[in-house]
């Protein structure tokens, strides 16, 4: 730092404390909105998604945009006769739509995974979980990333 | 059996508000020589637990004026009930005569004249008498004493010893428990220092290692008390990294993480606790919305938004009590176990008036000892005001008024920009403006008064930003502060709207013109959650104000214009 | 920079179980996570360069799998479950767009 900003017009520079840098996670250029469901037809154009046996594990407010936590969990037997297959999660607010995609085995017992993702912004977070009889099963929730600050 | 209080509770079903008050109306005539602390403290004793509750002390060793709210907009289901009830309302609520001793301590009206009647509140060592006068009464091992948080902040002595002063005295009250929010400003490697050593629990179940996700602190800790088993969790403010410098906390994560607190309650129970307590930070609707959802939870001490209310909320099976701030109060909750189960309780919210209660000797002398060294500076007058000055309520508050225009002054901005803390005293008309005073309103760790440029989009998206904060309908997206204060700018609000549509108006002061979305402005702040934030401490740039304009006298603020509540 | 550094992974595993009991294996790896979506100073597209694939397989049997997009924070972890049925080792691969694989294994002892 090479100012004071003790004297009466002292200006702080960029960079020095982009109050509102923070509104954006700095690590995303901002770019179109992500086409959630053009990623989504890839990989299951026309079938059916009922609401259900998949939660999602996010926080209500993004303490860092650049660390978001997100957990799912899938209501299985986990057998080799009933598990889950496949876990896709997609943002659609991030410059691009897909997250991350999981493949479970009967071995995993349980179909639970915890990842971190980086959000641009307030937006939702899609998850889709495919059984091994083909169903699929959607959860979604919003995740709020704020400025911050002002709290008492 | 259906004690009287009891009744009282059960006769406000709609609200399940029990007006549990102690003093009861006085006239006003009558009020400096009816309040005595045998009245004050005068308690109808029930079972044999007792739990005593504190939070939001904010550092204050010694009494002070602070003023109720006169705007506490709730806003969603929490739309015209308690907490969200100030003057007339507030009193018809809770069955408060105007001018009553109550009144003064509860509610913002006639304060000025109120608080030359009932002079100041709180004052640890007046703490100490009524804490050790319930010891005395119910026996020490039937007494829980608890500390909700907030506790290590709000003061030049709590700062320039990095809190230890705040410390030392919870430690000599015998506190049994605390959690936190403020105490993270001090930065991590501190509150681990002091989590270690304190004879004190220091609980939260909700903080957790960025890296692995493992518990940082101890989630919960059992009392044998009054012959029951209780057991305490401890819940930290859940937006501490949102609403303070995270780069303070680095490592941690916070949250509410209810599903991790329904555990820890049913673990409480198997492990044969017969009282579940929560000493929660999280806030008063956060915690009214948790009590609906997460079960088995017998008593919730709230804290963090600095309601007081002389009376129990219950939600399904759980008991919710609100302690105020600033140690103007404090809690007795006397509860009666039976067959491993809440049977009956008796509450009562003890105003802690510092003429009324004798100081006890042995705090007042440490109290004493911690000031010493600061007694010089604190006392130092930096003028005097002819307003009235106070910080709470939703919007602006006639002490930011003065912060802001001492921002806009003495960085030449065009717009200033103040947080929306709730902690901070009243000076009434007259009073000088000592530095304490203004280190209560403004002493806490990242204090650097900034001047940037900002554009006028970005002012809006700020303002958006922390409206939804406080006016977000649902508690659990909600942080607890006030509004942002602004000088130099007026807007008007509209709380009912949702995100992004809730600010419109705005326009600078001095010329009457719209904020242009485009235009850059030159805009001074303090309390940036950023790191390296650079520019002098605020309470200077305020120092430096007042020497300048000698007395201060405030108009009354109209520059914000509040529809939709 | 971290990304000129070698990607270091750290796993928490536990050494022994019971048969049929469920553990947590819990992954972290550091690596920069270039997104392939900044900007540098010059205007130029910072090009992207992320760990794509991670592996779990026990005893050469592939149990979980997580393909990662540019999303994924820097330094990224992965959590998941497995049953324990036998003793043998885990073999955690990760899979960099620069081709490179980083490779981690544990012991695991049922009885």
């Amino acid at each position: 730092m090479s100012q004071t900003a003790n004297s009466r017009r002292d200006f702080l520079k960029t960079g020095s404390i982009a109050v509102l840098a923070s509104i954006l996670a700095p690590h995303m250029v901002l770019a179109e909105e992500a086409d959630v469901k053009a990623a989504l037809d890839k990989l299951y154009s026309g079938k059916t998604m009922a609401a259900g046996k998949i939660k999602l594990d996010l926080p209500q407010i993004a303490e860092n945009g650049l660390v978001v936590p997100v957990g799912i969990d899938v209501e299985s037997p986990m057998t080799d006769a009933d598990y889950v297959k496949a876990v896709h999660i997609f943002a659609d607010g991030n410059p691009l739509p897909n997250v991350i995609s999981y493949r479970f085995t009967p071995d995993c017992g349980k179909a639970s995974a915890s990842a971190r993702m980086r959000l641009a912004k307030t937006q939702n977070i899609l998850a889709v979980a495919e059984m091994s009889n083909g169903q699929l099963f959607t959860a979604k929730q919003e995740v709020k990333v704020t400025i911050g600050g002002c709290g008492g | 059996m259906i004690s009287r209080r009891e009744f009282l509770q059960a006769s406000a079903a709609a609200s399940a508000i029990a007006a549990a008050s102690g003093l009861g109306p006085l006239g006003r005539a009558a009020a400096q020589q009816k309040l005595s602390q045998a009245d004050i403290l005068r308690f109808d004793p029930l079972g044999s637990l007792t739990i005593v509750h504190v939070t939001d002390i904010h550092a204050q060793l010694v009494p002070l004026y602070f003023r109720e709210p006169e705007i506490n907009l709730g806003v969603g289901d929490d739309r015209g009930r308690p907490p969200h009830l100030t003057g007339q309302q507030f009193r018809d609520y809770f069955k408060i005569a105007s001018g009553s001793a109550d009144d003064y301590a509860l509610t913002y009206s006639d304060f000025q004249s109120l608080a030359k009647n009932y002079g100041r509140m709180g004052g640890m060592d007046r703490i100490a008498t009524v804490i050790e006068s319930i010891r005395a009464e119910r026996g020490v091992n039937n007494v829980l004493l608890l500390d909700g948080g907030d506790t290590w902040q709000g003061s030049w002595t709590a700062l320039k010893t990095n809190g230890q002063d705040m410390v030392d005295v919870m430690s000599a009250l015998k506190v049994d428990a605390m959690t936190s929010h403020w105490e993270f400003t001090l930065g991590a490697e501190r509150v681990k220092e002091i989590a270690d050593k304190a004879p004190f629990a220091f609980l939260a179940q909700n903080i957790r290692s960025a890296e692995w996700q493992e518990p940082v602190f101890k989630a919960r800790q059992t009392y044998e008390r009054g012959g029951a088993k209780v057991a305490v969790i401890g819940q930290a403010f859940p937006r501490t990294p949102v609403s303070n410098p995270r780069w303070m906390i680095p490592d941690w994560e916070f949250g509410i993480r209810e599903a991790e607190l329904a555990k820890e309650v049913e673990t409480a129970r198997s492990e044969g606790a017969d009282v579940v307590v929560l000493l929660s930070h999280n806030g008063f609707d956060v915690d009214r919305k948790l009590a609906s959802r997460v079960k088995g939870i017998d008593v919730i001490l709230t804290a963090h938004t600095h309601d007081a209310m002389p009376g129990v909320l219950r939600v399904g099976d759980s008991i919710l009590i609100a302690t105020g701030s600033h140690g103007k109060f404090v809690s007795r909750l006397d509860l009666d176990i039976r067959d491993k189960k809440v049977a009956g309780f008796r509450y009562k919210l003890i105003p802690i008036f510092s003429d009324a209660i004798k100081p006890d000797a042995a705090m007042q002398a440490m109290v004493k000892k911690i000031r010493a060294p600061f007694e010089k500076e604190l006392g130092r007058e930096l003028g005097r005001t002819e307003s009235l000055l106070y910080r709470r309520g939703n919007f602006n508050g006639t002490y930011d008024d003065l912060i802001c225009n001492a921002m806009l002054k003495e960085r030449d901005a065009e717009i200033s920009l103040s947080p929306g803390f709730r902690w901070g005293g009243t000076l009434l008309p007259g009073d000088p403006i000592t530095f304490e005073s203004l280190s209560n309103a403004t002493a806490m760790s990242y204090p650097a008064c900034y001047r940037m440029e900002m554009s006028g989009r970005q002012i809006a998206e700020i303002l958006e930003d922390v409206a939804d904060n406080i006016f977000h309908p649902d508690p659990y997206f909600q942080g607890g502060g006030d509004m942002v204060r602004v000088g130099g700018m007026g807007y008007s609000i509209d709380v009912s709207k949702p995100m992004n549509s809730r600010i419109t108006g705005m326009a600078l002061l001095k010329t009457g013109q719209p904020i242009d979305p485009a235009r850059n402005y030159v805009v001074a702040g303090w309390a940036s959650v950023n790191e390296n934030v650079l520019g002098p401490p605020v309470w200077e740039v305020v120092s430096k104000h007042l020497a300048d304009v000698k007395t201060v006298k405030l108009e009354p603020n109209t520059s914000v214009k509040v529809s939709g509540a | 920079m971290a990304d000129e550094k070698k990607p270091v992974p750290r796993v928490r595993v536990p050494a022994n179980a019971k048969a049929g009991e469920l553990i947590e294996i819990k992954t972290l790896i550091s690596h920069v996570m270039e997104s392939g979506q900044r900007r540098d100073a010059a205007g130029a597209v910072i090009p992207r360069r992320i760990i794509n694939k991670f592996t779990a397989a026990f005893n050469g049997k592939t149990v979980f799998e997580a393909d990662w997009y540019a999303s994924i924070s820097a330094n990224p972890y992965q959590s998941f479950f497995y049953k324990a049925k036998e003793s043998g080792e885990f073999v955690f691969t990760w899979k960099d767009d620069d081709g490179s694989t980083y490779e981690t294994k544990n012991k695991l002892t049922v009885g």
